[in-house]
């Protein structure tokens, strides 16, 4: 389980540490570094909270902690025990709580901003000493907003107030970074507007613990420290690969056309959809790498990458796989043409079901946990896969680089154990006749499936109750439930009887369940109810659409035999039932009558 | 929840804490009777309780949990 996405579950974090601790320690490779941790508060737990992020990025850290509050002291005059440790990264872990002098309510503007270079000099001259003396890279924390505002809404914007100070110095700081290699700001102040101030000062903390900020902010702070680090070190994430439907634009553009998918500024999911592009054509910006990983047609997915109201378009991506392999299979070619390893990237996709399935097959992929559509970037951003230390021309012309690579060679198909994950999606399928609470879904299905869709016709509610009362009729739905939950109804077939031979009117079934083995499943049932029914011979229809090629071999694949093609390309298809193999698959069957 | 309930509950807590799977409190442990139960682990202990319990002690509760009696009985008196 990922207990290093977003949200940060704090909880687990602090009880399992050392369980924790002790499985990331075994992962192989692991980079060793020496970590030095100067402190202005506690630092125990930050230490212990920084030691496991680090882990879970590749790195076994060892750290050094000057004593409490002493953070100054060893920088300026070093301590036996840090200048023997040598540390490759040096963190000063200071806040709003170490700052000397604040002005007061009779400071002139000259005593404040002399009292501000005071402040400044006693750093610059501590990150100087420390540079010249270990020559390796220093992360300051900036400094977060105080516990209260003397002078409420002008504390802000008043020279004396402590806020201003507080903003004017952190200034200061951003000057010093801009001018130095091997510096970098550890964003306090927006780590504690992002938690919520309040409770960030939650004086308890300082009082009892002489802790800087509350507890269950302290992963949040080790989290952004250790993205810093583990980006110095190469071991951000390169490439970020995209599903298609419902992940960059609202709907399933196989069912309902590149004018029915949602992006653009004229409704609200849209615009949320819009905005999530403009996001990863951003990412692009800073050297981030995108791709696709899609089950569509390739059509269907340069159609919609090609939407008159969309951001991205077929350029940005270095690589578009929209076929219907599976999904990791498709990351491991990917890998292939770029020449990366699958650590580098990142998975992002609306279905859980496939988040499932690659982080089990791959753990090495970052697979955040996106919820709905208006919090995808919330979740991206804060899990700092991308985390920026150095930006340079280079990252700016990442993609035409890997546009080159794929060019100089062609990947290999890899096999993933399929039957496994399915299995572990522990999938029970519920098979009937058509009940009435379903007649308003079987209806919404046929009308709107088109991919996994053979003859495309289309019924009304009340033919559809026509034919599930008519004892000429074969009517049969099923309803898909795996551990994540409830698909609903996924998959219809109608079917017509003539004497002894049954036609097969419709079949359809939803994207969303495909290889999953449903069809195989309905098969098998089809096939069983005819026997039953005394059937010896059933006939399938495929009526090709600009939708539907997915499912022109579908009836050859389940054994049935060609025997009519005319010209338009229908196609007709007839299986002797004596003679069907049933299909083993991976899931329970519920027959609830027929 | 009956005190031994919480006490199996803070037992658990300190099994993760401790990282010691056979460790076995009862009313009477003090922080003498655990290696490494310091002012630090006190700290991480005070947390997990809280989160367990969902509840928020304030600062003169959290000076009385000296010992493992004292913990539960401030958790009874806040359930």
């Amino acid at each position: 389980m990922d207990w290093f996405g977003y949200p940060l579950n704090t909880k687990l974090l602090y009880r399992k540490k050392a369980k924790i601790k002790r499985e990331l320690s075994n992962k192989n490779n692991l980079l060793n570094k020496k970590v030095a941790v100067l402190g202005g508060s506690t630092t125990n737990e930050i230490v212990k909270q920084l030691e496991i992020f680090l882990l879970y990025y590749g790195i076994s850290a060892e750290f050094y902690q000057s004593e409490y509050g002493q953070y100054w002291q060893d920088a300026m005059f070093g301590t036996s025990e840090l200048d023997t440790f040598e540390p490759d990264i040096i963190y000063i872990h200071t806040n709003w709580r170490n700052i000397k002098t604040f002005p007061e309510m009779k400071s002139s503007k000259e005593e404040v901003s002399q009292m501000l270079d005071t402040e400044y000099q006693r750093f610059e001259i501590m990150w100087k000493t420390l540079d010249k003396k270990f020559k390796c890279p220093i992360i300051q924390n900036n400094f977060d907003r105080p516990n209260y505002r003397l002078l409420g809404n002008r504390d802000i914007w008043d020279y004396r107030g402590r806020s201003n100070f507080i903003a004017c110095l952190n200034q200061k700081f951003y000057d010093y970074a801009q001018k130095q290699n091997n510096f970098y700001i550890n964003d306090l102040d927006y780590l504690a507007q992002d938690y919520g101030l309040s409770e960030w000062n939650n004086a308890l903390y300082w009082h009892m613990y002489k802790c800087a900020m509350c507890m269950e902010a302290i992963p949040h702070v080790a989290q952004s420290v250790a993205n810093i680090i583990k980006s110095i070190y190469g071991k951000n994430k390169k490439v970020l690969i995209l599903d298609l439907d419902n992940t960059i634009w609202g709907g399933i553009i196989g069912d309902d056309g590149v004018e029915g998918i949602q992006v653009g500024q004229e409704v609200p999911k849209g615009q949320v959809f819009s905005e999530f592009q403009q996001y990863c054509k951003n990412l692009k910006s800073i050297g981030v790498v995108l791709a696709i990983n899609s089950k569509n047609e390739m059509e269907n997915a340069l159609a919609g990458l090609n939407h008159p109201d969309g951001v991205l378009n077929p350029d940005d991506f270095v690589s578009i796989k929209a076929n219907w392999n599976s999904k990791d299979q498709n990351l491991q070619e990917i890998a292939k043409e770029l020449t990366l390893s699958i650590d580098s990237f990142v998975f992002v996709d609306d279905n859980p079901a496939e988040r499932e399935l690659v982080s089990v097959q791959m753990p090495e992929v970052a697979v955040p946990s996106l919820d709905t559509a208006e919090n995808y970037i919330k979740v991206m951003d804060h899990g700092g896969y991308f985390e920026v230390t150095a930006l340079s021309q280079e990252d700016m012309k990442k993609t035409e680089m890997y546009h080159a690579r794929i060019e100089a060679g062609k990947a290999a198909v890899t096999f993933a154990n399929y039957g496994e994950y399915l299995d572990s999606l522990q999938m029970t399928i519920q098979i009937s006749d058509f009940k009435s609470i379903y007649m308003q879904r079987i209806a919404q299905l046929v009308n709107k499936s088109n991919q996994f869709n053979l003859t495309t016709l289309r019924y009304t509610e009340d033919d559809i109750r026509d034919m599930q009362d008519d004892l000429n009729y074969m009517c049969l739905c099923g309803k898909l439930i795996d551990k994540f939950g409830d698909n609903g109804l996924v998959t219809v077939v109608i079917g017509q009887i003539k004497d002894d031979v049954l036609h097969i009117k419709l079949w359809l079934m939803s994207c969303r369940v495909l290889k999953r083995e449903v069809e195989d499943t309905i098969m098998n049932a089809v096939v069983e109810e005819a026997k039953r029914r005394g059937i010896s011979k059933i006939i399938g229809y495929y009526y090709p659409t600009s939708k539907n090629i997915m499912v022109e071999e579908f009836y050859g694949i389940m054994g049935y035999t060609k025997v009519a093609e005319d010209k338009n390309g229908n196609v007709e298809w007839e299986l002797n039932v004596d003679q069907y193999n049933v299909k083993l698959t991976h899931m329970k069957v519920d027959n609830l009558g027929l | 929840m009956s005190k031994e309930e919480i006490l199996s509950k803070v037992n658990e807590i300190f099994i993760d804490a401790f990282d010691k799977e056979d460790l076995v409190i009862d009313f009477n442990t003090t922080a003498s009777d655990i290696e490494g139960w310091d002012s630090l682990m006190q700290m991480n202990l005070i947390e997990m309780i809280e989160d367990e319990f969902n509840m928020r002690f304030d600062m003169d509760e959290v000076v009385g949990m000296a010992d493992v009696g004292a913990m539960i009985d401030i958790i009874i008196s806040r359930i």
